[in-house]
């Protein structure tokens, strides 16, 4: 059993501390702890030390799609980004449909030993929204899946939607719905609006998204059940959250960093790195996000991470994937969009990317507490840091980022699961 | 058209004017009297101007025939821009007008107008230009001042001035039509810069 | 001028008339027995075309063998957007092969500012129609086309369309032409006023500069031009529309609203006409219809933007890069 002691660090960031880990867990929190038998000091010097963070929403590509990410290459981003757990989205080739995908997963996660990896379950089998997957069998399998989502696809059929509400009550799990109407989106390539009609784009309209939380919600109330919505990108749906909330239905909602940062503005470039899935909205939204996010009226980010390879992004737009990396910046633009504006103090990122995550897919062991006697799953932030985001650096098989060359700030130094460092001064485990 | 270095300020303050008013009235003159004597009356001649000054000089010569023959000679213009050697050289120039006179040049005498003979490239250009018009009987050539430094074995058939020059000096033709006066301006280029010519 | 021609939005007012002025001295070598002018003389001009359009691609053909340059026809059609690298590796083999230009239309909005700004070959770039974004030549020959008839040919030279009223109707939505006669109208000072069913305007053209209108009727009177643009059967099927016989009723141009126009105003079509549909035979074969004219037109127009973009020096000093849609990522 190795004892680390992180000296100096801003526990969410309040007064400097010492934090000892001794094992997997932390042994102790306070000021002039002894140094005496510990294997390793790490020095942090008025970093901020945060719960490991908790990603609700990533894209491993394995099974299927190796070429853009894996199992591997994704829980290395992660660690790197500071996450010590990541629920891995469904859309995959086979999709996570059946236990054995979702335990394929599992495991492929448990022997890297770079970050806890939570399998979502497909809704519908294949993602084709007529039938329910065998969603007791994945909650009932080794990877005890609770969350379950058809990502890249909207479970768009009423009464589908309403099933799969219902049924997950019976082992506590949760719906994460991909809210875009199909009809009102087809041949989308982009926020409709203003740059949409200059450009010549198909239009992705906002009411595509609400119309669909606002139907889900309802449902939700009306069966009793709870329900997740995923990468909330529009001030209207913000609206409805948050009179849903206020009716008391139980209903989450993510929202991704770069719904927090990036307008439709940047698609003037034609650069299908800004291409993404919901699209990235205006200015007017951007802000309605960052204000719900502060007030809680949206509980989390999530980063939607979605690797691409190359060629897949080195094209015109219309023929591009959509989606973009995130686990590895998204700290950094949280910092610059919420903690610098002074919407969310580190205690507030703390619970908005590691204990409300944790929560709501019921993650045990992440989105403790910093405390005694806590998994010590930690984040160490150099938060005065500058830099500019360069791909090549990236752990992640892919490098569509919208940041390239951006200055952002902030950085993870050091990640620990479960008290072993898988990430530490730039390296990793 | 031949590189009088067009800029005012390329002149330097020390220009002095070689040709005035009434000596360019002269000299004109003088070449459309050389032109119905050597064309035995200016029968078939179509002048076509250079543009821009060589087709106000078209226009004026053909004025004097007009004088001399009490007959009407069509005038045009023909513009060589995109025949140009040094096309490629710089930004995309804008073009001027090419008017060919109702008759055509076809079996015609056409005299072509320029204000300024040096290197001889513009009347390569226009003979060029010429070319993609029709079929000439001849083609003759009538510039105001002639100030040798000759690139192409071309000569002029009616010269106004000739104007022994060195490389460094500069000739501008003004005229009434385009710069509010007649006069020849013999300048002296401020610097090696900018050469071309 | 810009290196690329990617939107009519690029051009400034100047950059516009002195294109319309030099397809004016184009358009008069169209009268002599030797069409051709040695300009592009050894230079490769590329037209590649992703979609299917007989029509630009002669015209574009024309303009550029009638200032000697070398063609190279390259059809791609269906290979594009569906697996999208097609668009890199054939520019990239264009590039080896030493084109100096590239004229391309694509089913993609995007795709030719893509080409002119992704580094994947380095040579000016002129759009000739892509997706529902712009299609700038065709706005220049409408212009040309409505300064010659509503000026005059001579008359006309050095002058933008200040104080000209334009209607455009029609499938708005999906029109490159719409978009590109807009931005181009606007810089010469033209009225622009869109007519369409609101299911055929985009969300967001209250911000274009122009009026918008859903009543032809209203817009015809103090029209100096009036374009009708092709309304395809199958948006019928999308409910864009309930019939073509209601579209033709509310939008279409018959002889009885023709009558409502001014006398000297003018009837304009991009083609292919859907006659029966926008336009009915009647209004398209009158003497105010000027599409034949705008088919010729269409020639001089790209040969004046052929000889601007090439016909000078295009390596160094002169390429002064940059299109519009430019702004730096991840401001």
């Amino acid at each position: 059993m190795s004892k680390t002691l992180i000296r100096g660090a801003r526990v969410l960031g309040g007064e400097p501390q010492d934090v000892l880990i001794d094992g997997a867990v932390v042994a102790a929190v306070g000021t002039g702890l002894d140094a005496e038998g510990v294997d390793t000091v790490v020095e942090a010097d008025g970093k901020v030390l945060l719960p490991g963070l908790v990603d609700l929403h990533t894209h491993l590509r394995e099974p299927g799609r190796e070429d853009s990410e894996t199992v591997l290459t994704g829980t290395r981003a992660a660690a790197k980004g500071g996450y010590t757990q990541v629920f891995a989205m469904a859309n995959t080739f086979p999709v996570a449909d059946t236990a054995g995908v979702v335990e394929q997963v599992y495991r492929l996660g448990q022997e890297h030993g770079y970050c806890d990896v939570q399998p979502i379950g497909a809704v519908t089998v294949g993602l084709e929204g007529e039938k329910l997957a065998e969603l007791g069998a994945m909650h009932e399998s080794a990877a005890g899946v609770t969350v379950f989502s058809d990502d890249g696809k909207c479970v768009h059929d009423a009464v589908i939607m309403r099933r799969a509400l219902e049924y997950v009550k019976a082992f506590g799990g949760v719906v994460a719905q991909h809210a875009q109407e199909p009809r009102l989106t087809e041949g989308a390539q982009m926020n409709e609006g203003v740059v949409s009609a200059e450009l010549g784009l198909g239009g992705w309209p906002a009411v595509a998204e609400e119309s669909i939380i606002a139907r889900d919600v309802l449902l939700a109330e009306h069966v009793g059940s709870r329900v997740h919505i995923c990468h909330l990108s529009t001030a209207g749906s913000v609206e409805i959250v948050r009179w849903a909330k206020s009716r008391g239905i139980d209903v989450t909602a993510e929202v991704t960093p770069h719904h927090l940062l990036l307008t439709d503005e940047m698609v003037r470039s034609y650069n299908p790195v800004y291409k993404v899935n919901p699209p990235l909205r205006t200015e007017r939204d951007v802000m309605a996000l960052r204000e719900a996010l502060a007030d809680g009226t949206i509980d989390i980010v999530a980063t939607d991470h979605a690797p691409h390879p190359h060629e897949d992004k080195d094209c015109e737009w219309a023929a591009a994937a959509m989606g973009m990396v995130g686990l590895e910046t998204a700290l950094s633009v949280v910092q610059e969009t919420m903690v610098e504006t002074g919407l969310l103090d580190w205690a507030g990122v703390a619970d908005r990317m590691s204990a409300a995550p944790a929560r709501i897919g019921r993650a045990k062991g992440h989105g403790r507490p910093v405390a005694v006697g806590e998994p010590a799953n930690l984040t160490l932030v150099d938060t005065a840091y500058r830099g500019g985001v360069d791909p090549a650096g990236f752990a992640s098989r892919s490098r569509n980022t919208p940041y390239e060359g951006r200055e952002l700030p902030g950085r993870v130094t050091h990640t620990w699961l479960r008290g072993k460092a898988t990430y530490s001064d730039g390296k990793l485990a | 058209m031949d590189t009088n270095s067009s800029a005012p300020a390329a002149q330097g303050s020390d220009a002095r004017a070689v040709l005035e008013a009434q000596d360019i009235a002269r000299v004109l003159t003088r070449i459309a009297h050389e032109i119905v004597e050597r064309a035995k009356g200016a029968e078939d001649v179509v002048l076509l101007g250079i543009p821009t000054r060589g087709v106000y000089l078209a226009r004026r010569i053909a004025d004097k025939l007009e004088e001399i023959t009490g007959r009407k000679i069509p005038v045009g213009s023909l513009d060589i821009t995109m025949y140009r050697d040094d096309l490629r050289l710089q930004p995309p120039r804008a073009l001027a007008r090419t008017d060919i006179p109702g008759d055509g040049v076809d079996g015609r005498l056409v005299v072509l107008v320029d204000d300024v003979l040096f290197s001889g490239r513009s009347v390569r250009a226009a003979l060029d230009a010429l070319n993609d018009i029709g079929r000439p009987r001849a083609v003759q050539l009538a510039v105001l001042v002639d100030r040798g430094h000759r690139e192409l074995p071309i000569r002029a058939d009616y010269v106004g001035k000739n104007l022994p020059t060195s490389l460094r000096e500069t000739v501008k033709v003004q005229l009434a039509e385009e710069d509010g006066r007649d006069t020849v301006l013999l300048g002296t280029r401020p610097a090696p810069q900018g050469e071309r010519r | 001028m810009k290196r690329h021609l990617i939107s009519a939005a690029d051009l400034t007012r100047d950059d516009a008339v002195h294109i319309l002025d030099t397809a004016e001295e184009m358009a008069r070598v169209g009268d002599r027995t030797v069409k051709k002018l040695p300009a592009l003389r050894g230079r490769t001009v590329c037209n590649l075309f992703f979609e299917d359009s007989t029509r630009t691609r002669i015209s574009f053909e024309a303009a550029e063998k009638r200032l000697s340059a070398d063609v190279i026809n390259f059809a791609a059609k269906g290979s594009s957007v569906s697996k999208g690298e097609s668009l890199k590796d054939t520019a990239q083999t264009l590039a080896a092969m030493g084109v100096d230009a590239v004229v391309i239309r694509h089913s993609a909005s995007g795709a030719p500012y893509r080409l002119a700004t992704s580094g994947w070959i380095d040579a000016p770039v002129i759009n000739a129609g892509d997706g529902t974004h712009q299609h700038p030549t065709q706005a220049l020959l409408d212009a040309f086309t409505m300064r010659r008839r509503l000026i005059g040919p001579d008359a006309g030279l050095g002058q933008d369309l200040t104080g000209k009223h334009v209607t455009i109707v029609g499938d708005v939505l999906h029109s490159r032409v719409a978009r590109s006669n807009v931005d181009l109208l606007h810089t010469l000072g033209a009225h622009v006023t869109l007519v369409a069913p609101p299911t055929l305007l985009p969300v967001g053209v209250e911000t274009w500069p122009c009026e918008v209108s859903y009543d032809l009727d209203s817009a015809l009177p103090k029209a100096d031009a009036v374009m009708m643009l092709r309304v395809q059967r199958e948006r019928m099927n999308a409910a864009f529309f309930p019939t073509e016989r209601e579209y033709s009723r509310r939008y279409g141009l018959d002889g009885d609203r023709m009558a409502k126009m001014p006398d000297h105003a003018i009837v304009m079509h991009p083609g292919p006409m859907v006659r029966g549909m926008e336009i009915t035979a009647e209004v398209a074969d009158s003497e105010r219809c000027t599409v034949t004219e705008q088919v010729a037109n269409g020639v001089f127009t790209r040969m004046a933007v052929l000889y601007l973009l090439l016909g000078g020096k295009t390596d160094g000093g002169t390429a002064n890069g940059g299109t519009t849609h430019e702004r730096t990522p991840g401001e």
